[in-house]
């Protein structure tokens, strides 16, 4: 449930479902989320759920902040429209040039790679959120012993198709773009295809996901 | 083929198709993009009589050189903006915010922006162009967007497959006025900073950095110091968002920005001032000056007025 509800400048909404992070509260998100889409509200131009939190924003020549918060505090949330749980097996390869960051994850986290790829390829997860840039997943939980913070100075360009770490997250670069996690892999699929309006992205919030190892040779090979 | 047509001879800094932008779409991570000086938009439109929502090219700092095949065409110009019409060998003075005509062979170079950053370039009639998720905005960084989401480039042909033929000449009588201050409401993360930061936040001046494009403007100054938490859980983001990341310089999301932050929101610029925010050049000082929600949505009343009267005049 909405913990508060807050204003983030003149023209957002910021619905605070509290500090915790886990699956439940997420999904209660996600209700909210599928909710107020359905509901077309007038002048609502973006809902953006995230872990937590959720951002209604809106166009302040339509609607102002505390109309749209007596409308959010009084809606019902469909309960029958369950959060989908797809599933997919994500190939990547671990090589040397693609795991731009497993040394310095030897060092933080203090066990070898192999620990690292093992704890991190039982684990099935969970997608939380997408976004950042186009198509991103946010995908957990780690395992407690993968997880590290950012780097201290993110990188001005992580390659298409990184898989980063960070906290108690895995994501996807669907694009080359700048970025702080730390990377121990690429796939050689796409994850996102703007050519494809109606749903552009492969994993979206609620599917599961899983990691294949795959080596170099099938990675160059690579077809969808 | 189309016989009327754009060939780009220079095609400037980042110039591109922009129109209001995308809307529903941050929970896959696509931002508004559109174009980042709104207004701007919306009179250049008025002056060439299209809807509201017709796409334009937008430029930066510099703009395209650009030379005309075929019917006569009226466009139109708006910002604060330095360009030259060439028929056959003369140059003369461009005006903004006054339509003109263009015939074969004219040339129109878009030489500066003065002391802004965008300008605003639109023809009474349609550019062919394709668009995603109903909106012609090119995004650069998503590659989205007509022209397979790039920024124009020299030597492209643009079609233009729709000419208005109506030719009569509109113009406004108006003048780009610098800002004072840019307002503020308080972020979500205020209570994150030192009690010296949130004065100096509000009292000091900070310098547009360098590193400013459509994503976001990085500002540059006194470093305003995190006593409680450097990150926050990744949570959603919206234009005008000020974040505060470790080392201290605030970044200002603007229209491409990226749909998801982790870092704290020391304060929200408010609607009215995003698009005297936006032409600030790298180097100009910013003055942030703290307002309450009330007086924000007041002064945006006042603000979409004023564009009222302005469009209404034309």
């Amino acid at each position: 449930m909405i913990k508060n509800i807050s204003n983030l400048g003149d023209a957002a909404l910021y619905c605070d479902f509290g500090k915790e992070v886990n699956k439940e509260i997420n999904t209660q998100v996600i209700r909210y989320f599928k909710t107020i889409q359905k509901k077309n509200i007038v002048g609502v131009n973006n809902i953006t759920p995230s872990y937590n939190k959720l951002i209604v924003s809106f166009d302040l020549k339509k609607i102002n902040f505390s109309e749209l918060k007596k409308i959010i505090e009084n809606i019902e949330i469909i309960k029958s429209d369950s959060v989908r749980n797809k599933k997919f097996e994500i190939p990547i390869c671990c090589d040397k040039e693609f795991s731009l960051d497993i040394k310095r994850l030897e060092e933080k986290l203090k066990i070898n790679e192999e620990k690292i790829f093992e704890s991190f390829f039982e684990k099935e997860f969970f997608c939380y959120m997408t976004g950042f840039i186009a198509g991103m997943p946010f995908l957990g939980d780690l395992n407690e012993n993968l997880r590290a913070k950012r780097l201290d100075t993110p990188r001005v360009k992580v390659p298409k198709g990184s898989i980063g770490l960070t906290e108690q997250f895995a994501n996807i670069y669907t694009f080359e773009s700048p970025g702080g996690w730390n990377i121990i892999g690429r796939t050689p699929l796409n994850i996102f295809d703007s050519s494809k309006e109606s749903e552009p992205n492969l994993i979206n919030p609620g599917d599961l996901v899983t990691f294949k190892r795959i080596t170099k040779e099938k990675y160059q090979n690579y077809n969808e | 083929m189309n016989k009327n047509y754009f060939r780009i001879i220079r095609a400037g800094i980042n110039s591109t198709f922009q129109d209001l932008g995308r809307k529903n779409l941050y929970h896959i991570g696509i931002p508004f993009s559109g174009a980042m000086d709104n207004r701007n938009y919306l009179l250049v439109n008025k002056l060439t009589g299209n809807n509201y929502d017709h796409p334009v090219i937008e430029f930066a700092y510099q703009g395209p050189h650009l030379k005309y095949h075929g019917d006569k065409i009226n466009v139109a110009i708006t910002g604060d903006v330095n360009f030259k019409i060439k028929k056959d060998k003369n140059f003369i003075d461009g005006e903004c915010y006054q339509s003109f005509i263009l015939e074969n062979n004219d040339e129109l170079d878009i030489i500066s922006t003065n002391k802004s950053v965008y300008g605003y370039l639109a023809i009474s009639g349609k550019f062919d162009l394709k668009f995603q998720w109903s909106s012609c905005s090119i995004n650069t960084k998503a590659k989205i967007g007509s022209n397979n989401g790039e920024k124009l480039f020299v030597d492209q042909k643009i079609d233009v497959k729709e000419i208005n033929k109506n030719f009569t000449n509109k113009r406004l009588d108006y003048v780009n006025t610098k800002i004072e201050n840019i307002r503020v409401i308080k972020g979500t993360n205020f209570d994150y900073f030192s009690k010296e930061s949130k004065k100096f936040f509000f009292e000091n001046e900070f310098k547009v950095s360098k590193l400013s494009d459509r994503m976001g403007m990085r500002l540059e100054g006194k470093k305003i110091e995190n006593f409680f938490e450097t990150n926050i859980r990744s949570e959603g983001l919206i234009k005008g968002v000020i974040q505060v990341p470790p080392d201290g310089n605030p970044i200002i999301m603007l229209s491409d920005h990226g749909t998801i932050g982790g870092y704290p929101k020391i304060g929200v610029v408010i609607s009215a001032d995003y698009d005297k925010l936006v032409q600030l050049t790298p180097g100009s000082s910013i003055k942030f000056q703290e307002v309450d929600l009330n007086s924000a949505e007041t002064l945006f009343k006042l603000y979409d007025l004023e564009t009222q009267n302005l469009i209404s005049q034309i």
